[in-house]
């Protein structure tokens, strides 16, 4: 940790610290998932760079030694699934120890199979149940403009997770309300449980379809830190900003990539070694030097 | 007579001025629920969701976590079943502290029919881990209920009826989330409970909620007539259950009879019947719908045809007694 923020240049962190921190998320959820034997490595994976490009590239407004700090910026994981690339970061971020990621899923964990806002600190809401989440968001954007308060709300969705109808509801409750204080990331990845979103219930066009809702829309390659945090930086008035970000599911373990069947698998075995192989380069160093 | 929809209106515009966190929601029913009057009185406070009651259990949700106090109104159908999982998941799994206020709960909705009458609602809620649920029986207790809401933290479902009722709270009366109240005879609550088995000698005690109270005691006024010695209590707290009241009632009663306007299963009947099966069992006759829908006509007419009544409960007593 403390040679990467060295890396840190300027005004912010360095890409390579972002993409440093999105491997080091990538190894967290493999051997999370791995251990717990159980979970949902895919998702987790094709989100992996959105998520430590908001935490770790100066994006999101969080304070680990105050996570209820009413300034603090406000992200809701309505993909709940993916709930170890949530606690990765969370842990990474210091809101807890590292070593309590390797309990989840596990019983009396606090790292729940989706996530709990009343055992995690740093988790905002309760996630699971998909659909949801955007509503919430909502709500704290409303209550900060009641309050005016400067902090924003982001809100992760799968792609898959856009075939709820209450998705909808809320996208067109935020353009009503004017949510400049809120922006949605949709994790593209195109695959769900059942096979391609596609192919089980088209969503496309995405994009349009929140414009259509009166969003400002931008898409961007999910997997590009810098064309992520251009789309994060974006400047909005009078409407609520929704970023597609096209990526690939299972990024960063070659078998998992693009693959459905790896949406909720654990590895396990040969297939665990390997998947760790491929996202542990810098973490068997570190481990071997200690 | 006043309906409960109205003095919760009121109690609201009376509570925005006390307190500038509290926000309210509605789905496009605000003045059939009387969150209008809220609105007018602070509109800026005041989110009209549209017909999209999903996203408002869920905006509810939110604004809770950034330190509001929600109010999401709509009817009781609506309010419940087809968010079920929103609430679930997004308010109680979370502990947020959203109230949950409906109205045009139970049959006397009357001729809008089965799909805008709420007979399943207690018990969706009551299952619910973390849920306070309350059936106000008059205007004054509605406002007492709200009140008590937001001083509760955590979710709160209240449900309303349609019609104007009239006033059975006892005058003087404090409505306590998780106790239930005597309204007939003239003893207090802590007064049964204090009593010694056997001394107050009751033939009936009836356990109600929401218009039944009213509907029981008219069945206890003919009752009376008949030498039978009905008490009335009313449980408008069905979650918590106020179990020391009715376990006391049952230690002085030969019959036990709980009446709603809801489903025989699963609300203020089903609380009853478990509270007395592990503790003191004791002979239950539940008053309800009995596992059916409803249906169109006026509310005074329903109530005859499914039986809830004062003279059809007198005479299921009477028979049940014999």
């Amino acid at each position: 940790m403390s040679k990467l923020q060295r890396e840190v240049e300027g005004g912010g962190p360095s890409i390579e610290y972002i993409e440093e921190m999105a491997s080091r998320l990538r190894y967290h959820i493999v051997r999370m998932v791995g251990k717990a034997g159980s979970g949902h490595p895919g998702g987790s994976l094709s989100s992996a760079d959105i998520v430590a490009a908001l935490y770790f590239g100066g994006v999101l407004r969080v304070d680990p030694r105050n996570p209820l700090w009413s300034e603090r910026d406000r992200f809701v994981l309505s993909k709940g699934h993916a709930a170890p690339l949530l606690y990765a970061a969370l842990a990474e971020m210091g809101f807890f120890p590292v070593d309590v990621l390797l309990t989840l899923r596990k019983l009396g964990s606090s790292l729940q199979g989706h996530p709990d806002c009343r055992k995690v600190a740093g988790v905002e809401v309760s996630t699971g149940s998909l659909g949801q989440g955007l509503s919430l968001a909502v709500g704290m954007a409303l209550a900060g403009k009641l309050d005016k308060k400067d902090y924003k709300v982001w809100a992760l969705l799968g792609d898959g997770e856009c075939q709820e109808g209450q998705v909808w509801e809320a996208a067109m409750s935020a353009a009503h309300y004017k949510l400049d204080n809120l922006r949605v990331v949709v994790d593209h990845n195109g695959l769900q449980i059942d096979g391609p979103v596609k192919k089980v219930m088209s969503v496309e066009p995405i994009v349009d379809k929140f414009s259509a809702f009166g969003w400002e829309t931008v898409s961007v390659d999910g997997h590009d830190v810098r064309e992520l945090l251009e789309a994060y930086r974006r400047p909005v008035a009078g409407k609520p900003l929704a970023i597609v970000a096209e990526t690939v599911k299972g990024k960063g373990v070659g078998f998992m990539e693009g693959v459905a069947a790896w949406h909720g698998k654990a590895p396990k075995g040969e297939e665990l070694d390997r998947a760790l192989q491929e996202v542990s380069v810098h973490e068997k160093a570190e481990e071997r030097g200690q | 007579m006043r309906a409960a929809r109205d003095a919760y209106g009121e109690v609201l515009v009376e509570l925005g001025k006390e307190n500038e966190n509290i926000v309210v929601l509605d789905a496009d029913l605000s003045s059939s629920t009387k969150t209008a009057v809220f609105a007018k009185a602070f509109p800026e406070r005041f989110f009209n969701m549209g017909i999209a009651e999903a996203n408002m259990m869920g905006v509810a949700a939110g604004l809770a976590s950034a330190g509001k106090v929600p109010f999401a109104s709509t009817f009781a159908v609506f309010a419940t079943g087809r968010v079920y999982d929103q609430i679930r998941q997004s308010i109680a799994y979370a502990g947020f502290n959203v109230k949950i206020v409906a109205t045009h709960g139970g049959l006397t909705v009357g001729p809008d029919g089965a799909t805008h009458q709420a007979l399943e609602d207690i018990a969706l809620m009551r299952v619910l881990p973390g849920m306070t649920v309350i059936v106000p029986s008059d205007a004054e207790e509605t406002k007492q209920a709200v009140r008590a809401s937001v001083d509760h933290m955590g979710p709160v479902y209240i449900r309303l009826g349609r019609e104007a009722v009239p006033d059975v709270f006892p005058a003087g009366a404090v409505f306590e989330i998780g106790k239930g109240n005597m309204v007939r005879p003239d003893v207090s609550r802590e007064q049964v409970i204090a009593a010694p088995p056997y001394t107050l000698k009751f033939d009936v005690s009836f356990i109600a909620c929401g218009v039944m109270v009213k509907e029981c005691l008219d069945a206890a006024s003919i009752l009376e007539s008949e030498g039978i010695k009905a008490a009335v209590a009313g449980f408008a707290s069905i979650k918590p259950f106020d179990a020391d009241l009715c376990l006391a009632l049952a230690r002085q009663s030969r019959l036990i009879v709980a009446a709603e306007e809801h489903s025989v299963i699963g609300g203020l009947g089903g609380a009853v019947c478990e509270c007395l099966a592990e503790n003191h069992p004791a002979r239950v006759l539940r008053i309800g719908v009995n596992d059916r829908f409803g249906e169109s006509g006026s509310a005074r007419e329903l109530l005859a045809a499914y039986g809830l009544t004062g003279s059809s409960i007198a005479e299921k007593v009477m028979a049940a007694l014999r």
